[in-house]
């Protein structure tokens, strides 16, 4: 694909210009953005092409480009590069033309009042909406949504607040859903009637309610026990060490067959149940339920973020060693984060557990433990409004693109969107404020914007 | 190393009450010794300043005092108030902080992604009580610490004369209000003694006269002892009452600013040996 080879644009579709000006006024720049809108529209055209078989190797690439389609998606392409041509060469007289707009967006959105009507509304639309909804969508907002919401939210608070990169933060959802199978269970599981979900037996029976609580204390141990030691640690090798720790988990629960029934995994979790009101396999109770616990959490979040302890984490992630310097006992705050990070997906596995009954270690990949850090990083870093969009988004996607594309290439647009979008909105749906100002600094050459890489270093002489 | 063979020198003798007391503190990194046998001592309410050649030693000698790195040999000896000493050799930084020793940088080190205040409001909050439960709670005694962060900042913003800059980003604020800030947030963790590292580098003329002013009224105002790392002759000389000099890790000078001026060992190690004209330089 050589971009000085293909034919110029058609200069008639840009009024006011003849060809020959616009030719003149191309730079190499323009002509290898072009050659990059050209492949872009061959790789679309592909991915939304038929596919090969084991008969027609290559029926992928003759059924996708060499057909009268290909003529569509190179026009949308060159479209798109003419769009963006002239928004390099007329964005800052539109920028002054619309600056009274973006002036009023920034007064609203720096409202607090226009902002907790925001929040009103998406509240109205998720109290009145889902009864309307149809019984597949209630199943994905309930056992998908709702759940992850809730984990991404938790890990927003490790990885967006305070900078560490968790990449076993799946497991603390495992040991919650367990802990939930394990105290609902009987004592005495040899009478009529007393099934536990697990092999083992508990001293006392619970309901899942008041398991909620014992699960926040045992994921917060066990976040303490396993960030006192690696903690200590900056970035990659962090990652490295809870990656570890969530597949120690997982690999636990699989072989550990007299204990959590092994790869069978729990099952009759029994449903919550409070001031004689019983959830059932009805849906929007436990959608209620999720929402609810995802109003508080969401709340409890934001003072912490406007507190001592939030600034704190801010000044550990820009700088550990100035931090430090200025008073801050740099683990403590860390391990705090871990912690309630940890306690919230312990939360969302009491949850899980109780409203589909039955789970097994395969419930708890890795894969899912990258899916949260990437609805984290799509919503917005240290943004809970992001949190809760990027989640809601991403997983609303696929399941969206199930009756409109072949099953198997969903997550290829999944996967699309988000490197389109890491190119061009890296800061996510909605960043926060201070994320949002590190990736300027960033971007004009100072300060380290990524929270992946090791904050601060070692000091120089 | 070649340092050149000098009789002990301690800058500790004549000094009654000490706020922090070196004692014998040899640093090495692999084969370099950044700091070798270094004895100072900074009296209660003084301003001393560390004067030396680049690589002297004198940030390792700050990284020492503030934890950063831990000395191999020799103790440090911290007194909050007369008679009361503490050893702070092996202690943490934020501990060593909070034990009432506050240091600013030499590149500059502030939280860029806050604002002014904020960065200062951090430094007022490593005082305070508020935990995770309490913040997310909004508790009475919350709300209380933060009006209480709120206002000292503002004071203190307001003592170093950024009071107009508060809701700027600390990145967006010119070199030399960086400077005042990185010293505004070490004078929020409330210290008994402010170590500066080099607070004049790459500041004008004016700010350069604007730091002497505040360093003079933090030492008499506030009543802290300050330690202070300088390049800028004119700067030590106008503030300080004793200086320290160090050369490949060894104190080699310590006195008033005029006898270090004269001596001629400080004036080998910044203007080096001649064979001829060693008597010339020393006269100059």
């Amino acid at each position: 694909m050589n971009a000085y080879a293909d034919p110029p644009p058609d200069g008639g579709a840009t009024p006011g210009l003849s060809l020959r000006t616009l030719l003149d006024s191309l730079g190499d720049d323009d002509w290898r953005r072009l050659g990059g809108c050209m492949f872009a529209a061959v790789v679309v055209a592909l991915m939304t092409g038929t596919s090969g078989n084991a008969q027609h190797l290559t029926a992928g690439v003759t059924g996708s480009l060499f057909k009268p389609r290909i003529v569509v998606f190179v026009l949308l392409g060159l479209a798109l590069w003419l769009a963006m041509t002239f928004w390099r060469r007329y964005s800052d007289r539109v920028r002054t033309a619309l600056a009274p707009v973006r002036t009023a967006k920034e007064t609203v959105s720096g409202n607090q009042w226009a902002r907790y009507s925001g929040y009103v509304a998406v509240l109205l639309v998720a109290i009145l909406l889902p009864p309307q909804l149809s019984v597949f969508w209630q199943q994905v907002l309930v056992s998908e949504i709702g759940i992850y919401v809730l984990l991404t939210i938790g890990l927003n608070v490790v990885v967006g607040f305070a900078g560490l990169l968790d990449l076993g933060y799946i497991a603390f959802y495992a040991i919650g859903a367990y802990t939930a199978a394990y105290f609902t269970g009987f004592p005495d599981a040899n009478r009529r009637g007393h099934i536990s979900p697990l092999p083992a037996h508990p001293p006392f029976h619970l309901n899942p309610f008041f398991v909620l609580p014992v699960a926040v204390l045992v994921c917060l141990i066990a976040g303490l026990l396993l960030g006192a030691p690696t903690l200590r640690l900056r970035g990659d090798y962090l990652a490295i060490v809870t990656l570890g720790f969530g597949e120690i988990v997982r690999i636990t629960a699989n072989n550990s067959e007299s204990v959590t029934n092994g790869p069978r995994g729990a099952f009759g979790v029994p449903h919550f149940s409070a001031f004689g009101y019983h959830w059932t396999l009805d849906l929007m109770p436990y959608w209620y339920l999720l929402l609810g616990i995802i109003v508080i959490v969401f709340m409890l979040f934001r003072q912490l973020e406007n507190s001592r302890v939030g600034r704190s984490w801010t000044a550990i992630r820009e700088d550990e060693v100035a931090a430090a310097a200025t008073g801050i006992p740099t683990l403590k705050y860390k391990l705090m984060a871990f912690a309630i990070g940890a306690s919230t997906s312990g939360l969302a596995g009491v949850i899980f557990a109780s409203q589909v009954g039955s789970f097994a270690p395969d419930n708890f990949r890795l894969i899912n433990s990258l899916l949260v850090l990437v609805y984290v990083i799509f919503g917005g870093m240290g943004s809970l409004p992001g949190a809760v969009a990027g989640a809601s988004i991403l997983i609303w996607l696929p399941e969206a693109l199930r009756d409109h594309v072949d099953p198997q290439d969903r997550f290829v647009y999944f996967g699309a969107l988000l490197v389109v979008m890491m190119i061009f909105r890296p800061q996510g749906v909605f960043p926060s404020r201070r994320r949002a100002r590190e990736i300027g600094l960033a971007e004009a050459g100072s300060g380290g914007a990524d929270a992946m890489a090791a904050p601060g270093g070692v000091l120089q002489q | 190393m070649t340092a050149p063979p000098v009789e002990q020198i301690d800058a500790v003798s004549g000094i009654d009450d000490p706020v922090v007391q070196v004692s014998n503190l040899t640093l090495r990194f692999g084969g370099v010794t950044s700091l070798a046998d270094v004895s100072l001592a900074v009296a209660r309410g003084e301003i001393l300043a560390v004067i030396g050649p680049n690589g002297a030693g004198k940030t390792s000698l700050f990284n020492c005092l503030t934890g950063v790195y831990v000395g191999e040999q020799g103790t440090i000896a911290f007194l909050p108030r007369p008679g009361e000493s503490i050893e702070l050799a092996g202690r943490k930084p934020h501990r060593i902080t909070q034990l009432g020793l506050a240091r600013t940088f030499q590149n500059i080190r502030l939280f860029n992604a806050l604002t002014a205040i904020e960065n200062v409001k951090i430094g007022v909050e490593s005082r305070q009580h508020t935990g995770p439960i309490g913040a997310m709670l909004r508790l009475p005694r919350t709300r209380r610490e933060e009006r209480a962060s709120d206002a000292r900042a503002l004071e203190l913003l307001e003592f170093v004369g950024l009071h107009a800059q508060g809701n700027r980003l600390a990145a967006a604020l010119s070199y030399g209000e960086q400077r005042r800030l990185e010293i505004a947030r070490a004078l929020a963790t409330q210290p008994t003694l402010l170590l500066l590292d080099e607070p004049a580098a790459g500041t004008n003329p004016n700010e350069k006269a604007d730091l002497e002013r505040l360093i003079r009224r933090i030492n008499t105002e506030m009543g802290l002892s300050v330690l202070l790392i300088e390049h800028d002759m004119r700067l030590v000389m106008s503030v300080a009452a004793r200086v320290a000099v160090l050369n490949f890790g060894r104190l080699i000078a310590a006195g008033t600013p005029a006898e270090v001026q004269r001596n001629p060992a400080v004036i080998e190690a910044y203007l080096g040996t001649t064979d001829e004209g060693g008597s010339d330089a020393a006269s100059s």
